[in-house]
């Protein structure tokens, strides 16, 4: 690792705030772009099967 | 002709819903982890810019965001074509799954952008800016087309209204890759060459030679995920569709 220790790599000497928050902002961003849509599409395939079922 | 059923099971919804199933754990992981190796490796492991220190850090989100968010423009512009010219229904869910994806990464690519430019040029934003105006710009269009597939009762006119808008957007396209030369300004030029020698340390490319094709399977798997729901919500009365719910 280039820092000596933790803490040194939480605060960046200064830096710390602005590079953590791109990356948290960045992994929630990227994480929606994959829960939602997967969310989504169980819920369609839950709808059309209840369907099916009802034109039985 | 054999040559062109490659083209026909492009069309198939159904081809392409057997086929995303079968791919998307594979770039998924894949693009995931390429991206978490060059995110650790250019947080704590790289040595920090001469000049700009550890803010530097943030280019390994921020470069491979903008770089993906601009081809996948080029992506969806071309799917707007296939759409107009041949009138196919997968373009014109490829175009409606690329939309919120792309629009997501440009946004990353000028949040990123705005919370580095602050302890680097001293401002989150200035206009004065070409290469973050246009890349504004590319966000309004990713929202633009996104809010005309649903503004039409028609859902055919609002395909095609998204598809002509697509291919106008790509004017922009090349002013945001030139914006860096073309006037200079605040945001430096670009140190990634292909045609030339690169401007950057190797130290600092390493982890973004594994970010940037990481951030483009991760692309791919988050339009696949959007194929998918595109697909259901189109062929949710076929047969196969239904076998597949029943599963």
């Amino acid at each position: 690792m280039y820092f000596n220790n933790l803490s040194e790599l939480w605060t960046m000497a200064g830096h710390g705030p602005y590079v953590w928050a791109a990356y948290a902002i960045s992994f929630v961003v990227l994480a929606g772009l994959i829960i939602i849509p997967a969310k989504r599409y169980r819920q369609q395939l839950v709808q059309i099967s209840q369907q099916q079922s009802e034109n039985k | 002709m054999a040559s062109w059923q490659w083209f026909h099971r492009l069309g198939s919804p159904k081809w392409l819903s057997g086929t995303i199933d079968r791919w998307l754990p594979w770039v998924l992981s894949l693009g995931t982890l390429l991206l978490l190796v060059g995110s650790v490796w250019g947080l704590a492991f790289t040595s920090p810019d001469y000049k700009q220190g550890n803010s530097f850090r943030i280019i390994y989100i921020h470069v491979p965001t903008a770089v993906v968010a601009l081809a996948a423009y080029y992506v969806m512009a071309v799917a707007g074509a296939v759409s107009i010219i041949w009138r196919m229904k997968v373009a014109d869910m490829v175009l409606r799954a690329i939309a919120p994806v792309g629009a997501a990464l440009t946004f990353l690519a000028l949040i990123t952008g705005a919370i580095w430019g602050k302890p680097t040029w001293g401002a989150y934003w200035i206009w004065q800016d070409a290469r973050l105006t246009s890349m504004l710009l590319l966000f309004f269009l990713y929202l633009g087309i996104m809010a005309l597939h649903d503004a039409f009762q028609n859902s055919a006119s609002g395909n095609r209204a998204a598809a002509i808008m697509s291919l106008v957007g790509t004017v922009n396209i090349p002013i945001i890759y030139k914006s860096v030369d073309w006037w200079s300004s605040l945001h430096q030029p670009a140190t990634l060459k292909f045609t030339e020698e690169s401007t950057i340390a190797t130290e600092m490319l390493q982890p973004l030679m594994l970010a940037i094709p990481g951030a483009y399977l991760f692309f791919i798997a988050a339009v696949m995920f959007q194929l998918r729901v595109q697909i259901a919500r189109n062929e949710k009365n076929t047969q196969w569709m239904a076998e597949r719910a029943a599963r």
